[in-house]
């Protein structure tokens, strides 16, 4: 029963690190491919950690300090994902959706220079 | 049952390092670069608990959670640097 | 008593994380821990002059479960349209108008707003009224936005912004 747990976890984990990676690879523009890693990807790891705490917590003594990287994967994954966005509007890179006008490299975007 | 979903999990985690590395060295521009490195970043954090799993081992563990807290601290520094050209003002 | 101990909440997170970190329980490993969760809001109590307020504990745990379950679904919504066709998603930049006041809170919604289905924060606006969020495969942008207000904006109002 804990090995049929444990087995689902690890291949859930790893299927949606891989699904994430996949979306980096095939999706068209930036702003898209930045959903597989940080949705995707995150949860993957997530599934591996809680794996991790389980089969060491069933064959050691109690672990739960994976639940120390779950939390911290999942506090930053938004922010960098927040961050890689913002520079790549600042930047002008190519999208496939039309960017609103306070979001472009315009008068009264965040494109124009810094003082 | 464990035994034989690991090395599968193995082979998932393997392809996911080889597309993040293909976006890193195709690009096309600097954003999709550094994404590419970041999702290699937490594929390897990935990897690391698997060997731990596999290994039996906790000290993979340690070595997980300073991956993880570099790669962030790497990731905002790339995006500052592009944000402003600068990262310490 | 508010300035021997500025942050009461920051201080059972930190011990919480040091007990996490070292991952045993000890009476040591606690009394440690929460001697670093004094020492180290006391030593850079100025690098946060706002105290947090946290009203409304049931809605802060049913909000939680929201999230959570919210990831899960996001993150196989994702992995569907990652495996569709690429060609056939409709991404769109939306605008969603902000209520919220604290920058803690705006900022708990930016990051609930990325890990959720198929959205991704992208800019807050220069005066903090407006959060301009990246939407993977949009059908009615209006229906969306409302759902964001409803199901997220609402309670992280209820919870810090009611006193």
């Amino acid at each position: 029963m804990l090995d049929i747990l444990l087995s689902l976890l690890v291949l859930t984990g790893a299927g949606f690190t891989f699904v994430g990676s996949l979306g980096l690879l095939r999706l068209r523009d930036f702003y898209t491919r930045l959903h597989g890693p940080t949705k995707a990807t995150t949860l993957g790891v997530g599934c591996l950690l809680v794996a991790s705490s389980v089969y060491f917590s069933t064959h050691h003594t109690l672990s739960l300090h994976e639940i120390l990287v779950t939390l911290f994967l999942f506090m930053t994954a938004p922010v960098s994902a927040h961050l890689l966005a913002k520079a790549a509007l600042h930047l002008g890179v190519k999208s496939l959706a039309p960017v609103p006008p306070a979001a472009g490299p315009g008068p009264d975007g965040i494109g124009k220079p810094k003082p | 049952m464990l035994n034989t979903v690991i090395p599968i999990a193995y082979a998932l985690v393997a392809f996911a390092f080889l597309f993040s590395f293909i976006r890193l060295i195709v690009g096309p521009n600097a954003p999709d670069r550094i994404l590419g490195l970041d999702t290699l970043y937490v594929n390897t954090v990935a990897l690391l608990v698997l060997l731990g799993i596999d290994l039996g081992n906790p000290i993979y563990f340690e070595a997980a959670l300073l991956i993880a807290m570099m790669g962030f601290v790497g990731t905002v520094a790339l995006c500052k640097y592009l944000l402003r050209g600068d990262i310490i003002e | 008593m508010k300035r021997l101990l500025p942050h009461p909440v920051l201080t059972l997170v930190l011990a919480a994380l040091w007990l996490l970190l070292v991952n045993t329980f000890t009476a040591g490993h606690l009394m440690l821990g929460l001697l670093l969760g004094w020492l180290i809001p006391f030593a850079t109590a100025s690098l946060w002059p706002q105290s947090v307020c946290i009203r409304n504990l049931p809605t802060l745990l049913r909000y939680v479960a929201v999230v959570v379950y919210d990831i899960v679904l996001g993150s196989f919504r994702v992995a569907r349209l990652i495996l569709g066709r690429p060609a056939s998603l409709r991404p769109a930049f939306v605008t969603v108008p902000l209520e919220l006041r604290t920058d803690l809170a705006i900022s708990l919604l930016a990051n609930t707003i990325s890990l959720t289905p198929g959205t991704v924060s992208v800019l807050l606006s220069e005066d903090h009224r407006s959060l301009i969020v990246h939407s993977l495969d949009t059908g009615d942008a209006t229906t969306m936005v409302a759902e964001i207000k409803h199901r997220y904006e609402a309670p992280l109002k209820a919870i810090f912004e009611s006193c």
